[in-house]
């Protein structure tokens, strides 16, 4: 990197605007100044001081949704270059410009770039996707988890909802009712939790219903995307099994719980 | 769509693929390469077929009600995905649609291949050597059954990798791995039989 050049370079920005959730999307042109160890967040912070575009045309801010600003709550994720993505990790110095900056259309967008992810956490509530141990009485500690098989599961609980492998799934769309990779590798982690696999007939037999596991058509692009490198494949294909095994279950099996 | 279906039609649709759709289609495949030891093998394999006790029992729920599930639902599979190959050019995304576009192509030509042998057979026309013969004087017709031949392969190739994964069978990231080099190697076999009964009418 040549110092004295910093100064003269610029970063071009094309961004997708939308003013309310059922307005026509437009593009906006931006142009900033290049900084050293620039990232999406920065330079949209940076437009959000001077909301100029290259056109000279005084626009309003840039609506975009973030929080932990280390890719670990997943709330800055929007479509950059194409790929969806967390922007605060998405540096300008690795970017092809003009940088594009779009919404996850997959979600309800409700301004700019901030889309609603509320759907991956009704599903979440729908598949249980938590272990029940609150009770009237105290129910003391519960069976151990050998320590291979919690470093296992930890993989799994780094999942932060983002949204990118719903974004990235060719069956999560306006079609269909797929509920998409994210909760299902969650059903997968907490029916593998001791205290958890205690409702795991109940957890398999949500996703067997309508809009969940058997709507995958093993485009394995969610795998690809995902950027905690979540086996959210083989946690689809384990659940497979599961439910084959579950589903002979139901109708052979006795009626026992 | 009663509600709660989708699970039980999603696994009946991956089983018929296979068993018993699959499993006609390499018995049709091998009685097709009869035709390249001459039209005497391929006709005295046709007729034997034709002869078989319970032949319209064995079409209709063997053959024809699967095919029937499997392409009315299939096509409604195929339209519900909205592809993405150009943000998302991965192999197994290229797989994906290619299942869903083969799956299309080989029910337009299934159809027309139903029609020209299995209805003008019912109609009274002999099935033999002489009547594919004579399909495939036109070249057009050697270019679409080429076509609607290795379309067909490819589905089914393809599709026992999504079987397996789909009933659960491989789990892991290296056996879908080896499932795919496995089921290459069956498209490209299977190819090698389907075209080759293709050129020994020609």
């Amino acid at each position: 990197m040549v110092e004295t050049k910093s100064e003269t370079k610029t970063v071009r920005f094309i961004i997708t605007r939308q003013d309310t959730p059922d307005s026509a999307p437009y593009d906006e042109e931006f142009e900033l100044a290049y900084r050293p160890n620039m990232n999406v967040i920065s330079a949209l912070m940076e437009i959000r001081r001077n909301p100029v575009t290259v056109q000279g045309k005084h626009t309003t801010a840039i609506a975009w949704d973030m929080n932990c600003l280390e890719e670990v709550c997943g709330a800055c994720s929007m479509v950059i270059n194409g790929k969806p993505r967390q922007s605060c990790t998405a540096l300008i110095d690795q970017l092809e410009q003009p940088v594009r900056l779009a919404p996850m259309r997959t979600f309800p967008v409700v301004r700019d770039l901030q889309v609603d992810r509320s759907r991956m956490f009704d599903s979440l509530k729908k598949v249980k996707a938590w272990i029940p141990i609150d009770g009237t009485y105290n129910l003391g500690p519960g069976p151990r988890m050998p320590e291979k098989k919690r470093q296992w599961a930890y993989e799994l609980s780094k999942c932060m909802t983002c949204g990118v492998c719903l974004e990235a799934c060719p069956n999560v769309n306006s079609n269909s009712d797929f509920m998409g990779p994210q909760p299902l590798s969650q059903v997968r982690l907490f029916n593998a939790h001791p205290t958890g696999a205690m409702n795991k007939a109940e957890r398999l037999n949500t996703i067997m219903s309508d809009g969940g596991l058997a709507n995958c058509g093993n485009s394995q692009n969610c795998v690809q995307s995902c950027p905690k490198g979540i086996p959210l494949t083989t946690s689809i294909a384990a659940l497979n099994r599961d439910t084959t095994i579950q589903q002979f279950r139901n109708f052979f099996g006795s009626d026992e719980v | 769509m009663a509600k709660n279906r989708e699970f039980g039609n999603r696994r009946l649709h991956s089983l018929l693929g296979v068993i018993p759709i699959g499993l006609f289609l390499l018995e049709h495949l091998v009685t097709n390469y009869m035709a390249t030891k001459g039209p005497e093998s391929f006709n005295s394999a046709a007729h034997f077929l034709e002869s078989i006790p319970f032949r319209y029992f064995l079409e209709i729920f063997i053959i024809f009600l699967p095919l029937i599930y499997h392409a009315v639902y299939g096509i409604y599979i195929a339209f519900t995905a909205k592809n993405n190959l150009g943000r998302f050019g991965f192999f197994r995304n290229w797989m994906f649609f290619l299942q869903r576009l083969s799956g299309i192509i080989t029910l337009i030509f299934l159809v027309w291949h139903v029609w020209s042998t299995r209805i003008q057979a019912a109609l009274g026309t002999e099935v033999d050597f002489d009547m594919m013969a004579e399909i495939f004087s036109n070249p057009f017709m050697i270019a679409f059954y080429l076509v609607g031949v290795i379309s067909t392969i490819f589905h089914f190739s393809n599709g026992l990798w999504s079987f397996a994964v789909s009933w659960g069978l491989t789990v892991s990231p290296k056996s879908q791995k080896i499932m795919t080099y496995v089921t290459l190697i069956v498209f490209v076999l299977l190819s090698y039989v389907g075209v080759s009964a293709i050129f020994a009418f020609v």
